[in-house]
């Protein structure tokens, strides 16, 4: 099926503009590899450059189901792949034995307790028994620990998923997996070596400008490109969190709402709070932007 | 095109990148569904495929420029015999000129006629211009003669020095004013000066990448891959990194701690089970219908060392003593306490300067101008240092004291005074040494790093990144 899914790369870049996420050639280029070759990408970058969001866009260009996988510390099994529901199974038991004790063998209570109705599918399952197109993304994989992340190679390599009790379960259709990384901990090789890598970071000028335009409504464009520029030249500081695209754009906003047509200095300084979430970063930038100039 | 594949991925994998098989196998898949023209595309085909930390991206796109620059279609100007064709690379030049309104080839053009294109070019953002003038400073400049046994960036600093990049930049910030008729506003001004000279750093990369172009064909790809071979971040020599170096090991820093911080929480977290937890237990087994099935206990309380970090910071290692004080501050949560003395002939404390600083960088930077460390000559000596050391603070160490010694142990042949050494392993919980140097120079010369760590519990060589990462793994 999916050779047919995207023509070639232009038509790529052009899905993902129409999907509101603008896509730079290396983005683009994984994306279409991705489908080709049907591996996951495991995205990297900063916080707030569009990791989850580049998934949610490929969603909404291939018409597919977006599945998300929050991890966290301590995500297991039960919450990531399937889970046998319990209580139902015991409910199960107990209504058998209140009828007629005797009637049936252990064998059938088992194949009978063991089945679809009891299994409660998590996403990495439900991705993969999806009939319908799926994106899967798996969001912040770093958190989960060393051990855990083993459980994500079968499917992510072989698209499948082996439950003991029911046999190997294989996917019906081939997900686009993302999985996002902040990098606050080395994954692991075998990992790494399942996936296409991609790098996201801060955006080129032109590229940043770009998006402002698109995102933020009735923006000029001598405005946007003030914006970048500024945002650019806040990130060359050294500081502790640099400002995210996302944060430039709530800075844009919050620009165009207060209606300032072109930033001076004591504006910029006056909003810097909204770019930058540490007070020692704020004074620093705010020293910078006056002694420079 | 296989050949030249395997060959890449030998050259990556020499400059220091996993490359593995499967990997191997997947850019070779991957590369079938990119059209071979688009070398932008290419690139980013094998880059996703091979390379899988950011960091290696930089060592990637080097080789990547060794291997493939000169054989897309527009820089195509080797002749069969794998030579430069001159006439092509002429006509190609004098094209180019003539499509934006220039007259006559490189050949003719003085270096003002240069100079002024390339101020055109910078002012207006014309890349192509920009690659084209690139071209003609390099060919007008670098005096390139083939088989000439010099590094790419002796050619690339006669280009620079002749084009007076510095004087360019005042030139287009002058223009610039003209232009807003001098109702520029301090923070325009600096934007402006930002945009300029991000566009003369981009000229500068593009005419570094066309000596490195005409170097392959001179030379072969292999000769050239193996000069431009550069150590990644995590494995520049401390004590010989060069000024840009330093800078790329200072970025790779900060990410390196948060890994550290988090693979050190995570490891104490799992390291072992405390009492039972009753309650959670109790919670737990409601679940399974009553039956305690799934015991839960309580999580330990954390162990932390007490850390003194006594430093030399004298000239020949005071990089590795700045990264080492870092990156041990960056983690001081992972610490009950953390103690730093910092020595050349005296020594002083310095833990106040990380305290109050919040920013870890900036309370480096004052250790290294605010410390009190000369006592005579400002030469570096272990055993004054030392018996300050002990005299002083000596009766502060305890049980629970994990004790670091940075420094090469290069004594300039004063007394040792290893005792302090013995006395403070008595004291301690345990004993570290870290050198700098590699181990083959140890005791060479003054350095006596013998008599201090045969009291040590340890000695490490941490010459990069790598090591001292892994000794930090150890010591917590």
């Amino acid at each position: 099926m999916g050779d047919t899914m995207f023509g070639d790369l232009g038509s790529v870049r052009g899905g993902l503009r129409d999907a509101d996420y603008l896509a730079d050639d290396g983005i683009a280029s994984v994306v279409y590899l991705a489908e080709k070759l049907g591996k996951p990408v495991l995205v990297e970058g900063p916080a707030g450059t569009g990791k989850t969001e580049l998934a949610k866009a490929v969603a909404a260009m291939t018409d597919a189901r977006l599945i998300r996988l929050q991890c966290y510390e301590g995500l297991d099994e039960a919450k990531a792949l399937y889970e046998w529901n319990y209580k139902k199974q015991l409910l199960r038991i107990q209504a058998d034995r209140g009828s007629d004790a005797n009637n049936e063998d252990w064998t059938d209570l088992q194949d009978d307790i063991f089945n679809d109705e009891f299994l409660l599918t998590r996403p990495l399952l439900e991705a993969i028994t999806a009939e319908e197109k799926v994106v899967l993304l798996i969001d912040e994989v770093d958190r989960v620990e060393v051990e855990t992340e083993a459980l994500l190679l079968e499917i992510l390599s072989d698209y499948q998923v082996s439950i003991p009790e029911l046999g190997t379960i294989e996917a019906k259709q081939i997900p686009i997996v993302f999985l996002t990384s902040n990098n606050t901990r080395e994954l692991s090789e075998a990992l790494k070596r399942r996936c296409l890598f991609l790098h996201i970071d801060y955006p080129q000028l032109e590229r940043e400008k770009e998006i402002v335009l698109t995102k933020v409504d009735g923006i000029s464009d001598n405005l946007a490109e003030q914006v970048a520029r500024i945002v650019r030249s806040i990130r060359q500081i050294e500081l502790k969190k640099s400002p995210s695209v996302s944060e430039t754009l709530d800075w844009a906003r919050t620009l165009v709402l207060l209606g300032v047509e072109s930033i001076d200095v004591e504006q910029a300084k006056e909003s810097l709070h909204i770019l930058l979430k540490y007070q020692s970063d704020i004074e620093k930038a705010a020293k910078e932007l006056t002694v420079e100039g | 095109m296989l050949d030249l594949m395997s060959g890449f991925v030998v050259e990556l994998r020499n400059a220091g990148l996993p490359v593995s098989l499967t990997e191997n196998l997947d850019a070779m898949e991957a590369v079938k569904h990119i059209p071979i023209e688009d070398r932008d595309a290419f690139k980013y085909a094998l880059a996703t495929t091979l390379v899988k930390n950011e960091q290696h991206w930089k060592a990637f796109e080097t080789v990547f420029e060794v291997y493939f620059s000169l054989r897309g279609p527009e820089y195509n100007v080797l002749d069969e015999d794998g030579e430069i064709d001159e006439d092509s690379l002429e006509e190609w030049m004098s094209q180019q000129m003539r499509g934006m309104g220039g007259q006559g080839s490189s050949e003719e053009m003085s270096p003002e006629e240069i100079a002024e294109m390339l101020f055109r070019a910078l002012m207006n953002a014309d890349e192509a211009m920009m690659a084209a003038m690139a071209r003609a400073a390099v060919t007008q400049f670098a005096g390139m003669e083939p088989g000439r046994p010099v590094g790419g960036t002796y050619y690339l600093y006669r280009t620079l020095r002749n084009l007076d990049l510095d004087g360019m930049l005042d030139r287009l910030m002058e223009q610039a004013q003209e232009r807003s008729e001098g109702d520029m506003t301090s923070l325009e001004e600096r934007l402006e000066r930002e945009e300029f000279e991000n566009r003369i750093e981009d000229l500068k990369k593009e005419i570094e990448s066309e000596i490195r172009r005409r170097l392959v064909a001179d030379r072969g790809v292999e000769a050239m891959a193996k000069t431009l071979r550069k150590p990644l971040p995590e494995d520049v020599d401390f004590m010989h990194a060069s000024r840009e170096e330093m800078a790329n090991i200072r970025k790779a820093i900060q990410p390196l701690t948060r890994k550290l911080a988090a693979r050190l929480a995570r490891k104490r977290k799992h390291k072992r089970k405390g009492p039972l937890d009753f309650r959670a237990t109790v919670r737990q087994s409601l679940s399974y219908g009553g039956v305690p099935a799934e015991p839960r206990f309580r999580n330990p309380r954390p162990n932390k060392p007490e850390l003194i970090v006594v430093a030399d910071i004298s000239g020949s290692v005071a990089a590795f003593a700045r990264f080492t004080l870092h990156l041990v501050y960056a983690l001081q949560n992972q610490f009950s306490k953390v103690r730093s003395f910092v020595f050349i002939d005296g020594l002083d404390e310095v833990t106040h300067m990380f305290q109050d600083e919040e920013d870890i960088t900036n309370a480096v930077h004052r250790v290294n101008t605010e410390a009190d460390v000369v006592w005579v000559d400002g030469h570096s000596d272990y055993g004054h240092a030392f018996g300050v050391f002990w005299e002083n603070y000596g009766s502060e160490i305890s049980s629970k004291s994990t004790v670091m010694f940075l420094g090469d142990a290069r004594n300039n042949y004063h007394a040792t005074n290893a005792w302090v050494v013995k006395e403070t392993a008595k004291k301690a919980r345990s004993v570290f040494w870290l050198n700098p140097e590699p181990k083959s120079y140890w005791d060479t010369g003054d350095s006596v790093i013998t008599e201090y760590s045969t009291h040590a519990d340890g000695v490490f060589e941490c010459r990069n990144l790598r090591q001292l990462e892994g000794f930090v793994d150890h010591l917590a």
